[in-house]
């Protein structure tokens, strides 16, 4: 079951208001996607809890919804 | 046993285990094929574990490091990430960096 765009970089955004998010929708279907998120308040963390951050953002969806996503993240220092 | 007694004592006796899709010589899944050639490529050897040989790991290993994505790589004990972070490490060298810190890169 696909997800716009629009409404996964609306989930994202207000769970990391900070962040700057790049999202892709790699194959156009709304189904495989990359996103990259940079966002100070992961400094200090290393990449597997930076990425538990997100995955837990998107745990409602992720798996579900979202079926498949690449995911690229780092702090903005 | 226990699996994460299991999982623990396999980490712990190898240097680099790969829990897998598959094997490192017949990959079943795009993810787990390409940290193989990743690290085939860096020329370490690794201990690769079938998740779809063994569902009780599959699903273990998943609780084991609260990551929910298969392949997942551990070096010395550590897990280090999934595709996205092994490739993304390599790139930026930083993998081969840490098997090096790890004196796991093979002597030349």
């Amino acid at each position: 079951m696909p997800i716009a765009k629009e409404k996964l970089e609306k989930i994202l955004t207000e769970k990391f208001p900070q962040a700057r998010i790049k999202v892709i929708d790699l194959a156009g279907d709304n189904d495989h996607y990359s996103v990259a998120i940079s966002d100070k308040i992961f400094s200090g963390k290393t990449r597997i809890e930076q990425h538990k951050m997100v995955n837990e953002a998107l745990k409602e969806i992720l798996g579900d919804t979202l079926h498949a996503m690449q995911l690229k993240t780092s702090s903005n220092d | 046993m226990t699996n994460f007694e299991q999982i623990q004592k396999t980490i712990s006796e190898n240097d680099i285990v790969l829990y897998m899709k598959g094997t490192k010589d017949f990959p079943q899944c795009g993810f787990s094929a390409m940290v193989v050639k990743i690290l085939k490529n860096i020329g370490v050897d690794f201990v690769d574990i079938n998740v779809l040989a063994t569902p009780e790991i599959r699903q273990g290993i998943k609780d084991f490091s609260d990551w929910p994505t298969i392949p997942q790589l551990y070096i010395k004990g550590e897990f280090v990430g999934g595709c996205d972070i092994v490739k993304e490490m390599s790139q930026s060298g930083e993998l081969q960096q840490f098997l090096e810190e790890k004196k796991c890169l093979p002597s030349k």
